[in-house]
């Protein structure tokens, strides 16, 4: 960034590119053209600035005014407005929505007050498709000090002093991960990152990919000289073809810079990297699944042990770190192990990503220290629920996650804590739900899921949650009966007990925890037939009010399957065993008179 | 499931496409991407093909292919339309939009309209939460689509 007087920062990410980001940056360049701004001012498209509910994001540098909700239209505004008579553009200004005051800087908004980026420290600021960005901010340096200074095993220490855990999911400690590896003795070995992020409602691993490649590229590589691997590969899903063109033009020019390839800094060190592709299935982020996917093989998980550190890839001793773990190990070696941990909490160090979404105001990727509680994300980075609706339940750690009550929201996110409350971390899906949600319905959203994703390989997963889901479908169609509760319960037990890998193992959580949390809920459906938050459409009933009712027949002409009745100018009725509530006829009575019961 | 031709060229082409993976059958599913780039799906004969030259069993890209979920064997339509059923667009009305399509379109989710125009399918997060509810129509993004915006949609193509 040197011969330019004032950047201008345009979120590059998938949400903002969805909303015409391009149009955006290309508008600015035509604008900054025709006022002959060309040389003063750059316009560099990055990574996803994490405010996502406000894109797509302008940001402009170095006075760090941050525009939201910009449209391919405003460019020319900014131009003239901003660059050349240095006035703010109000109206794209972020309006507080307490103080309903206009905010310029970032780092003033409550969205961005509580986050501390590590993993995500590039995103936003560089433009991911240029190395010498990365390298301006001491890219490739830990790499070459470790190589210069360090011995592998003592490299592998710093990891180890750090406390690091596997962003993935399961929290287990990377250094101690790297130690099994290199103590494995073989003639080759691998690194894996799996960025296969299937999650839904996850994209942290999509984002840092796409917003800071090199850093996955520079911590596979230190992963590599620690254990002794001369070949990396990344798993990543087929669906993010943005991310998988980043990372090729990153791997591109660090084999052009020399430091991917032979002879990495002049040390005889051999790393290179290249991509494989996932094809859609949820189960190969389960990292036995992973390795037999990259095989060119049906993507089902094996026992462990033997574990990847031992037998991986090609029967080879494999490293599998996902992308977020891989991101924060330059900056655990450019800081230093000490400074790592003395961030969250002792038995979690550092921070989280998380894909923060659903009823929620500000919807994007924050990250902050473990130990944040859940109150300090939800309300005040999310900035409360949306639409003033009381806030009900969040899940956490997707499909293989629990949800999570207000009795929960002072506690302090760690991988321990998560994980004793019924929940676990995950990947760091964040899903706020609010009163409308019905929490029977959202566990068997899960199911759904995972009755889908599961491999079929073992029968507890594959036939036990079919019979899960059956069992939920039933209790929302209004046909739950006494016993099924204990057998929903009994069975979810039998399938955490015995099924064969991580995700068969975790899949009844939803279940497990909504009825645990929420079991007034599951009583109503089964005992009353009802549905409390009104989501279960076979429970609800449409009636019309016969005083309201004017009889303007409004509704019965606009209800498709003619299910209501009556004569002009008196009450009409509502024929249940006919509606099939599609809720037509409440839009379009202007009297108020129908009503769900 | 009725016999599809594929001209000489093509089998040639996707001979060729195995070849420069050096017929190895742990690309495979590198070679299936490759595949189902050209010719938009992955009819048995294509398995047939792949299978013969990589030297595995016909079962076993058959296997492949069916556990894989963005691996289809049925043509897509010329627009083909997904709704994103990740959780963060699921809270968001998701399956409301995806009613109204179904109901616009008259297909099911995995169909096509008998005309060809348009395929229904669902897909687990584009990642672009903040936009949800999400439908995708080929490379196109509609973000915060309700149910009342689908016929408008439908319209534009």
């Amino acid at each position: 960034m040197a011969k330019y007087k004032n950047h201008i920062l345009v979120c590059g990410g998938t949400g903002c590119r969805a909303s015409e980001s391009e149009a955006i940056a290309s508008n600015l360049n035509a604008s900054l053209s025709e006022n002959n701004l060309q040389d003063d001012v750059q316009v560099v498209r990055t990574g996803c600035f994490g405010f996502c509910e406000k894109g797509p994001v302008v940001k402009m540098v170095p006075d760090n005014t941050f525009y939201v909700h910009v449209a391919p239209d405003d460019a020319e505004d900014i131009v003239l407005e901003h660059v050349i008579k240095g006035r703010k553009v109000e109206r794209l200004l972020y309006v507080d929505p307490e103080t309903k005051e206009h905010v310029s800087d970032s780092r003033h908004m409550d969205f961005y007050k509580k986050q501390l980026r590590i993993a995500l420290r590039n995103c936003g600021f560089i433009n991911p498709e240029n190395i010498d960005e990365y390298i301006a901010r001491d890219g490739y340096s830990a790499l070459g000090t470790i190589m210069e200074e360090m011995t592998p095993e003592a490299a592998i220490n710093v990891v180890k002093d750090s406390g690091l855990r596997g962003r993935g999911g399961g929290g287990f400690p990377s250094g101690l991960k790297w130690e099994l590896t290199r103590k494995s003795e073989a003639d080759q070995k691998y690194v894996v990152c799996n960025a296969d992020e299937g999650d839904p409602g996850a994209f942290m691993d999509r984002s840092i990919l796409e917003g800071d490649p090199h850093s996955v590229l520079e911590a596979m590589a230190i992963c590599g000289y620690c254990i002794g691997a001369d070949r990396g590969l990344i798993y990543i899903r087929a669906e993010y073809p943005l991310a998988i063109k980043r990372l090729k033009i990153a791997i591109e020019q660090a084999r052009d810079y020399g430091l991917l390839g032979n002879d990495i800094f002049g040390t005889g060190f051999n790393f290179d990297v290249e991509i494989r592709y996932g094809a859609g299935a949820f189960v190969c982020g389960e990292e036995t699944a992973l390795i037999h996917s990259m095989e060119g093989l049906r993507g089902e998980p094996t026992v462990k042990p033997p574990f990847p550190a031992q037998s991986g890839y090609k029967e080879k001793p494999t490293n599998v770190n996902n992308v977020e773990t891989f991101a924060n190990i330059p900056a655990i070696f450019l800081k230093g192990a000490d400074w790592f941990k003395k961030i969250g909490t002792e038995k979690s160090p550092g921070t989280k990503v998380f894909a923060l979404a659903g009823k929620v105001n500000n919807v994007g990727l924050i990250e902050v220290p473990m130990g944040t509680t859940l109150r300090e994300v939800i309300f005040d980075i999310g900035g409360g629920i949306k639409g003033g609706k009381k806030f009900k339940a969040v899940q956490t750690g997707g499909p293989s996650g629990g949800c999570l009550t207000e009795d929960h929201l002072d506690l302090a996110i760690d991988y321990d804590g998560l994980l004793a409350s019924g929940s676990m971390m995950g990947s760091g899906g964040m899903i706020v739900m609010d009163e409308d949600d019905c929490m029977v319905s959202v566990a068997k959203f899960y199911l759904d899921f995972t009755v889908e994703e599961s491999c079929g390989k073992c029968t507890p997963c594959r036939v036990g949650n079919k019979r899960l889901h059956e069992m939920l479908d039933k209790i929302t169609l209004g046909q739950g009966e006494e016993g099924d509760l204990t057998r929903l319960r009994n069975l979810a037990n039998v399938i955490k007990d015995t099924a064969l890998c991580g995700l068969g193992q975790t899949s009844p959580n939803p279940v497990l925890s909504t009825m645990d949390n929420f079991p007034e809920e599951y009583q109503s459906h089964v005992k009353e037939s009802k549905c409390p938050a009104g989501q279960c459409r076979a429970l609800m009933q449409y009636v019309i009010n016969s005083k309201l009712c004017v009889g303007c027949t409004l509704c019965s002409r606009v209800c498709p399957v003619d299910a209501i009745s009556g004569e002009k100018k008196l009450p009409h009725v509502i024929d249940s065993s006919v509606c099939i509530k599609c809720g037509a006829c409440i839009e379009k009575c202007k009297f108020g008179a129908i009503s769900i019961q | 499931m009725a016999k599809v031709k594929i001209p000489e060229n093509k089998v040639q082409e996707l001979r060729d496409l195995c070849k420069n993976f050096d017929n190895e059958p742990g690309e495979l599913i590198n070679v299936l991407h490759g595949a189902q780039g050209m010719f938009g799906y992955l009819p048995a004969e294509v398995q047939e093909i792949v299978a013969d030259e990589m030297n595995v069993s016909v079962a076993h890209v058959y296997g492949v292919v069916t556990f894989y979920s963005f691996f289809s064997m049925l043509p897509k339509g010329k627009h083909p339309i997904s709704i994103c059923m990740g959780t963060a667009c699921y809270v968001r009305g998701a399956e409301k939009v995806l009613d109204e399509f179904k109901r616009h379109l008259e297909v099911k989710v995995g169909e096509t309209t008998p005309d060809g125009k348009y395929s229904l399918s669902c897909l687990r997060c584009v990642g672009a939460c903040g936009l949800a509810p999400v439908v995708t129509i080929g490379e196109r993004v509609y973000g915060r689509v309700s149910p009342e915006d689908v016929r408008g949609i439908l319209e534009e193509y």
